[in-house]
């Protein structure tokens, strides 16, 4: 992280102005309808992330500008400091531009035992990106490093933007990048080619039971 | 009632209490940080912990553990102080050590309680988090590094002051607390925030490295910048006031202060007048209290009481306008007016001219309608009380005036005063259900040519929808003015076949008495007029001046002012009136041996008798009973004659209304970042 002010990052690439636009528009409602009348303070996440969605389809990247936060705010009848508190507080919003692909890279313990010091240097290598929240120099990658995602199961894991890639490394991550760089992002999930997080090379339980039988899965 | 056992002491406290309240009710001193008894509960410092039996076997944050009946609470076991002991280390691993340059050292709580549960030495070898400092405007200074994250500031600014703009950026080590945009607060309550923040954080720019509180003299007084009254303690040093602080008055001013209250004090030390000047020649020398003495004397000799007047300005206090009320007396004259902006007032009963809600009432109200008064820049802690009132919900606010932004839903009428003459457009119904509806007239609405007019219309309208009750009195007059109350008390207007402001000034009199007043246009009045101005600051009234005689700011004499509520306030003397000034009311009394016309007191108990005399109020200082209306007479004034002209407020700009203010930087630069941009919005 960089040590500048919160406020003051990403107020080079500020835009001048933000609004909804339809698809957004219609998403914000839907969330909104979700609450009584008069409680639409509680979508505030729901449309910050729309809007930061918005930003990634006009800009191709995620990120929050101000303007965008205080059109949240205008929408959802709220003061504008309470937007920005939720905005910063949660990791998925980002406050300041971000690449194409935001890539999470997970060094919580069990990925860390799992080989993700491979992934991060992986990652470094094939992006060019120095240290963590930086971007590189051609706008297509963001490098953050993020706490347990929740996939222990099939570390290392990386989060690229909202998608799940497992059972990294090395090698892996520098396909995965490259193909990200051609904008050829492959199916999210294990890149071994397991199945969900069933164990590796197919069950080792179970394996009598055919499907039709009582017990066995539909 | 809920009982509740403190270290061995039975209590009873309302149901809904918090522990820490029972705490406090047993005489027990909880520390605490981020609770504050007038804000919402955080419970975010830890600092409070307490042991409750039968409970799990783990500290608890008293402040937000509600009581239950036959609760046994201790707040001295060792787990209590482990705890405690554990908060204030953690707190202080990111505080710096350095209380030696902060201003809040000597009244720090972080300082006081480390002394209590702080370790000799810490723990912490790493580095200490830095935080950038924010920009909150030109009377907040901040320190981040030594924020705490308490949130009593941003609990305030939403809360108490209406204004949301403060908040807590990022999570956990990043927390920052600020306004994310670097803009200056828009409140007129910001100086509280420096109240609040129980480290140094938040300080006062103006007084920054100025003094250290053990260093200052603290004397009780009132504030007069606007009509409240509000409580305020002066911490000067020598001759030098250096710092005003609200004092806990719950009938007033809790423990807020306005802005403008606390922070014109460099105007005290500004613009002043410490000598006698006398006009020759056209221009102004200075002279001595008996050369001053000699030249009125001079221009008295033979004129006929009818042609000597005198005007009492907004911050004069009761005892020096009686003594010039007598002096003139003496005199044969009865050209007495304390309404500079000509105001229409009717004395022939006090209810006609006070706030008789109190400001306390507000809290009891439960509908509100607010006719040509803006009370966030007539009175912003009278604001603050509505806002508070309207917060704790089913209390519909409407106003008859230009819109503006009073930090509470307001449904706005219309401009047009006629608009008091049709209950059903000036929220009638809404008011007739109310149980306690609740009239402001602000003085917009009563300076203006139909001012008595809209007066007995308001009146009237009050009466019509219930607000004049046996137990309830809902009419309400806010006054701008700290004098007006006491000036009208005291009868300080026209007297029989005596001219007002307006005659005065136009040229019905040869000789002029400014008791510090500034608020008219000097210019009108003609040239061959003879103006002695007594007062403190050379303002609008002194440069057209013939006599100046300096006098006494409130913060230099023991004076008794009377509040929009009709309460009876005595301020003390917290330094003496510069150079050759000297409290009023013993300007006057010399004054009047000049002349050989005497007044017959020699010292404030005197005088302070004699106006009891005429008016048995001021006998009763702080004192201020609550009554219902009993006679539904209406002040004298024909409703019909109410024109369309649209209603106006009487203060355009809250920063810069008085000769103090006006004299103050800090003062104008509020003024220019505020007031400024609002101007030019409305054009």
């Amino acid at each position: 992280m960089t040590d500048m002010h919160p406020a003051d990052r990403g107020a080079a690439a500020e835009p001048a102005s933000f609004a909804f636009d339809a698809e957004s528009e219609a998403q914000i409602a839907a969330l909104v309808a979700k609450y009584p009348p008069g409680r639409q303070a509680s979508a505030v996440i729901g449309a910050l992330y729309v809007a930061q969605g918005q930003m990634r389809r006009a800009t191709g990247s995620a990120w929050l500008p101000r303007v965008a936060m205080d059109a949240v705010a205008r929408r959802l009848s709220m003061p504008p400091i309470r937007v920005y508190e939720a905005a910063t507080f949660y990791l998925m919003f980002n406050t300041r531009p971000i690449g194409r692909f935001h890539l999470q890279v997970c060094t919580t313990t069990p990925c860390w035992l799992r080989g993700s010091d491979a992934v991060v240097a992986a990652c470094r290598a094939a992006t060019g990106i120095g240290g963590w929240g930086e971007t590189s120099e051609d706008g297509m990658f963001t490098m953050t490093e993020v706490e347990c995602l929740g996939a222990c199961v099939n570390a290392p894991v990386i989060q690229v933007n909202d998608d799940f890639y497992e059972d990294l490394d090395a090698e892996h991550t520098e396909r995965l990048i490259a193909a990200l760089r051609r904008g050829e992002p492959p199916a999210p999930g294990s890149m071994i080619g397991r199945q969900t997080s069933a164990p590796v090379g197919g069950p080792t339980t179970l394996t009598t039971l055919t499907p039709g039988t009582p017990g066995a899965a539909e | 009632m809920v009982k509740v056992t403190v270290d061995g002491i039975e209590v009873e406290v309302p149901p809904g209490s918090n522990v820490l309240q029972a705490c406090e009710a047993a005489g027990k001193e909880i520390p605490r940080f981020c609770y504050h008894e007038r804000l919402s509960v955080a419970g975010n410092c830890r600092m409070c912990l307490v042991e409750i039996e039968k409970a799990p076997p783990k500290p608890f944050a008293s402040c937000a553990y509600p009581v239950a009946d036959g609760m046994v609470v201790h707040t001295e076991t060792p787990m209590v102080r482990a705890a405690r002991r554990g908060v204030m280390e953690f707190l202080l691993i990111n505080h710096p050590l350095d209380c030696p340059i902060c201003d809040q050292g000597g009244e720090c709580d972080l300082q006081d309680q480390a002394l209590g549960y702080g370790m000799d030495h810490s723990r912490y070898a790493e580095n200490k988090r830095a935080v950038k400092d924010k920009y909150l405007g030109p009377l907040v200074k901040t320190v981040m590094t030594r924020c705490i994250h308490c949130t009593r500031c941003i609990r305030f600014a939403a809360e108490v002051a209406g204004v949301p703009e403060l908040g807590a950026t990022s999570r956990g080590e990043s927390m920052e607390v600020g306004t994310y945009v670097e803009r200056a607060l828009t409140t007129e309550l910001s100086g509280n925030l420096i109240d609040i923040c129980p480290v140094g954080a938040l300080t006062s720019k103006p007084y920054a490295f100025i003094a250290r509180s053990w260093e200052l003299k603290k004397t009780d007084s009132i504030d007069v910048l606007d009509a409240i009254g509000a409580n305020i303690r002066i911490d000067s040093r020598g001759p030098e006031v250096l710092r005003i602080l609200p004092r806990v008055n719950d009938d007033v001013n809790e423990e807020w202060l306005a802005d403008k209250s606390r922070f014109s004090l460099d105007g005290l030390k500004r613009r002043r007048l410490d000598a006698c000047w006398v006009r020759r020649d056209g221009r102004l020398h200075r002279a001595s209290w008996a050369e001053a003495f000699d030249a009125i004397a001079a221009r008295l000799q033979g004129l006929p009481g009818a042609r000597i007047g005198a005007l009492a300005g907004n911050l004069a206090d009761a005892e020096s306008m009686l003594a010039l009320k007598d002096l003139l007396a003496s005199l044969g004259s009865f050209n007495l007016d304390c309404r500079q902006d000509g105001a229409a007032v009717d004395v022939s009963r006090r209810d006609f001219y006070t706030f008789n809600s109190g400001i306390a009432g507000v809290d009891e109200a439960d509908a509100l309608l607010l006719i040509g008064s803006n009370p966030r820049r007539e009175a912003p802690l009278l604001n603050a009380r509505i806002r508070k009132r309207w917060l704790a919900g089913r209390f519909p606010v409407a106003a008859i005036g230009p819109h503006g932004d009073l930090t509470y839903e307001v449904a706005w009428l219309g401009d047009s005063p006629r608009l008091l003459l049709d209950d059903a457009q000036a929220f009638g119904a809404t008011l007739r259900a109310a149980k306690r509806p609740m009239l402001i007239l602000g003085q917009g609405a009563l300076a203006r040519p139909d001012g008595d007019a809209v007066l007995a219309a308001a009146w009237r309208l009050a009466g019509a929808v219930g607000a004049l009750a046996d137990d309830w009195h809902g009419f309400n007059v806010l006054h701008t003015a700290a004098a007006r109350v006491g000036a009208l008390d005291l009868r300080f207007l026209p007297g029989p076949g005596g001219k007002d402001v307006a005659a005065m000034v136009g040229g019905g009199v040869d000789l002029l008495w400014l008791l510090g007043a500034d608020e008219f246009d000097a210019a009108r009045i003609p040239p061959d007029v003879f103006v002695v101005y007594q007062g403190h600051h050379g303002d609008r009234g002194a440069a057209r001046a013939d006599v100046i005689l300096p006098g006494a700011a409130y913060t230099e004499k023991n004076a008794t002012y009377v509040n929009t509520e009709g309460r009876v306030q005595r301020g003390f003397l917290a330094v003496n009136p510069p150079g050759e000034a000297r409290e009023d009311w013993k300007i006057l009394r010399a004054f009047s041996e000049r002349i050989g016309r005497q007044l017959p007191y020699d010292d404030l108990g005197a005088l302070r008798a004699r106006l009891e005399q005429l008016n048995a109020v001021f006998g009763r200082p702080d004192i201020l009973p609550r009554f219902g209306a009993s006679d539904m007479t209406a002040p004298a004034g024909d409703p019909a004659a109410i024109t369309d002209t649209p209603l106006r407020y009487a203060i355009a700009d809250y920063y810069q209304t008085d000769p103090i203010s006006r004299a103050s930087p800090t003062m104008a630069e509020c003024s220019a970042l505020y007031t400024a941009p609002l101007a030019t919005a409305a054009e």
